[in-house]
């Protein structure tokens, strides 16, 4: 939260983590294409190893082009630090991996990208990590999931697909009655349309792949760590308060009263996993995130001209965004989200009346919109998952999964808006041909 | 390690002291690193760490009252100063350096007055006399934290690009130093930790006469752009410090209140030079 004259979000999204580079002058952030960085001595290589000093040694522990993106990322989000990851799908891993092993258990939200829920459905399992999903309006269910071994909760800010707004206040308390912490996937809110550690969340992290580059040009995840939750009261995570014989036999809660996460995760996690960010990766997202605000402003009003289109339009019976009042998450949108339910985001499905062939058909009359399987490109996105992702089931299944055989996905861009919803008109225009 | 010590009713607290991941053995020299106003050891994780791994005893205490350790939290200069004695007899430590920053460079200072030639160096690290605190910003520690906190932080931050920092490459200092402010203010209950050391680092009126008996070599570590302590706040002390005829040194690092996690190189740097080089030359 910008405090007494605290720089703002606009200023921490171009400065954050990065001065004029002292050797060169350099004024843009210098690419460090370098896999390991000189010691000045014996003693100063034993003391890096060690932490007993900071530096960088390798590139697979940190790397400096990508410490100022870990810096810059934790600052907009009000975090201590962060840790960049080759996707977003490596920052879940590290961050379940880090605080916990065989025998422990997850509560999830049912509303999750489905990368997210295989990783904690089919592949944790195999490795004896446990998780139990709820409707993430389920309060009662989110607390009758706990376990003796339960050691996080997880949900996303808005949830894949029926942008399902979680109650981060109450779903985080029920998590701290526990005694464990909230892990949030923020992907698709960005830190500028929420701040998920004001609300009480503990851990956070996005696909920087999506809007945080916002041009659909590299692959990268980013896990923060809001300083928030004390490991040690809770006393389920030995992992983090108990002397480590992997290193050095530190007590990583003690080295840092408020940072044992980000310790472990990067000593161990990144270490042995080894499933960092290329330097060149976190510069390109650097560079979307000087944009963000500019990006997402733009994102958030041409959303707001394609829903109201969509929704005036008599070929579509159901148009999935927050900015509808009869949305489901409508209320805690406007209560929650910095923008109201105008930032709930630019990734959203409408339902189009009609087959399965319709539907393909709305896809391939399309100019603008891309048809492929990404989000929060700066260019206007869409996918038909009954065609896609999806195809191999039934209609009845797609139902059970809140998708309808003419349930459609888009992820608006940065195009003139009038340009958008001609380009859907002409297309829903091609699917009512369809149905004829 | 936890200690535990005796309070002045005749009952007991336990206190903790990080020794950067070594045992502590009486026979080593021992440096007391001491935190400022609601912090912790962790504040000093890039020094007290280094020290421990080439040759020192490392005791960052909590101090009373604050995090890991018990007992009530120090009301003034001179009772936070009366532990740090009670924290060397416990350990059986006869003579050692005190480190302190902030509010604990007057602590540091208090303490060397009173034990004299028990204490071999002295640095004080964003140091003032008067460390005077606006009544704005000691009424808002007391009714609203939170605003306290911010101001605080904008006041000691210097940067926004800072180094490789306490928790590695990646570590954001503003966001760290709110965090561990919340969590100091919410390790005790029953006082409010902040108010309480803003009205000591405020009332305490002993420096002057604090310098002039402190019998050991001096360090005066200052941050060039300091806003909670700027450089000049010092000059009363570094001045008592020439007039009373001490061995001393200032150095400046180019940063703000929070030497130990903006400038940690330079801090660690300044330190090595001052222990190292006095400690060599009494042996």
């Amino acid at each position: 939260m910008p405090g007494y004259n605290d720089p703002s979000f606009d200023t921490l999204a171009l400065h954050a983590g990065a001065a004029p580079d002292p050797a060169t002058g350099a004024r843009a952030i210098p690419i460090h294409l370098s896999t390991s960085f000189v010691f000045e001595s014996s003693d100063h290589a034993a003391s890096l190893f060690n932490l007993e000093r900071a530096g960088h040694v390798y590139s697979r522990i940190s790397n400096p082009t990508n410490a100022v993106l870990e810096q810059r990322i934790a600052a907009l989000e009000g975090g201590i630090g962060a840790i960049t990851t080759a996707s977003g799908q490596a920052a879940l891993h590290l961050s379940v991996a880090t605080l916990m092993g065989a025998g422990s258990h997850i509560v999830a939200s049912t509303a999750l990208y489905g990368g997210s829920h295989n990783l904690l459905h089919y592949t944790l399992s195999r490795f004896g990590i446990e998780t139990t999903f709820v409707h993430p309006n389920d309060l009662d269910a989110w607390r009758a999931a706990v376990r003796p071994n339960t050691k996080l909760f997880f949900g996303e800010t808005v949830g894949n697909p029926g942008l399902d707004v979680l109650d981060i206040p109450a779903v985080s308390a029920i998590a701290h009655e526990a005694g464990v912490p909230l892990l949030v996937d923020s992907t698709l809110t960005t830190p500028y349309l929420l701040k998920p550690f004001d609300l009480g969340a503990d851990l956070v992290y996005h696909s920087a792949t999506k809007f945080l580059s916002g041009h659909g040009t590299v692959i990268g995840g980013v896990v923060v760590d809001g300083g928030s939750f004390d490991w040690d009261k809770s006393g389920k995570f030995p992992e983090l308060t108990q002397s480590y014989e992997g290193f050095h036999n530190m007590v990583f809660s003690e080295e840092s009263t408020v940072g044992a996460f980000l310790l472990r995760a990067r000593r161990e996690g990144l270490r042995d996993f080894g499933a960092c960010m290329s330097p060149h990766s976190a510069w390109l997202i650097l560079q979307g995130i000087e944009t963000l605000s500019l990006r997402m402003d733009r994102h958030m009003a041409n959303t707001e001209k394609v829903v109201q289109f969509l929704a005036s339009h008599p070929l579509v019976s159901r148009v999935g965004h927050p900015l509808m009042e009869s949305h489901p998450s409508h209320a805690r949108a406007e209560k929650l989200l910095r923008f109201g339910a105008r930032g709930a985001g630019s990734v959203f499905s409408f339902d189009i009346q009609g087959s399965r062939e319709q539907g393909k058909a709305f896809i391939e009359a399309l100019k603008i919109f891309s048809h492929l399987a990404n989000v929060g490109d700066c260019r206007s996105l869409v996918i038909h998952p009954a065609s896609t992702t999806h195809f191999r089931m039934s209609d009845d299944a797609l139902a059970h999964a809140g998708i309808g055989p003419g349930t459609i996905r888009l992820s608006i861009g940065l195009e003139d808006p009038a340009d958008l919803v001609d380009d859907l008109k002409r297309a829903l225009r091609a699917a009512e041909k369809a149905g004829a | 390690m936890k200690l535990t010590l005796k309070n002045s009713t005749g009952g007991s607290y336990d206190i903790y002291a990080y020794t950067g991941g070594k045992d502590f053995e009486v026979s080593k020299p021992t440096l007391v690193f001491i935190h400022g106003v609601l912090n912790d050891h962790s504040v000093w994780i890039l020094q007290t760490r280094y020290f421990a791994h080439h040759g020192f005893n490392v005791l960052a205490v909590d101090l009373p009252g604050h995090g890991r350790s018990g007992g009530d939290a120090p009301a003034s200069v001179e009772e936070a100063a009366q532990f740090i004695e009670a924290l060397l007899d416990a350990v059986g430590v006869q003579q050692a350096s005190l480190i302190g920053h902030s509010w604990g460079s007057l602590i540091a200072l208090e303490t060397a007055a009173h034990l004299k030639n028990r204490i071999t160096h002295l640095a004080l690290v964003g140091t003032a006399f008067p460390m005077k605190v606006s009544p704005a910003l000691i009424e808002a520690s007391l009714n609203n934290p939170t605003q306290a906190l911010e101001m605080v932080n904008v006041f000691s931050r210097a940067t926004l690009a800072a180094p490789p920092s306490a928790l590695g490459p990646g570590t954001w200092v503003y966001g760290a130093s709110m965090a561990l402010g919340r969590r100091l203010l919410a390790s005790n209950p029953h006082v409010n930790i902040f108010h309480r050391g803003f009205v000591a680092c405020d009332s305490y009126s002993h420096g002057l006469e604090a310098m002039a008996e402190v019998s050991c070599p001096v360090l005066f570590l200052l941050g060039e752009t300091d806003q909670m302590t700027p450089p000049r706040a010092a000059k009363s002390l570094i001045d008592q410090a020439r007039a009373s005829g001490k061995s001393f040194s200032v150095v400046k690092v180019p940063m703000g209140h929070h030497q130990m996690s903006e400038a940690p190189e330079e801090t660690l740097n300044a330190l090595k030079a001052f222990l190292n080089s006095q400690h060599i030359a009494q042996t």
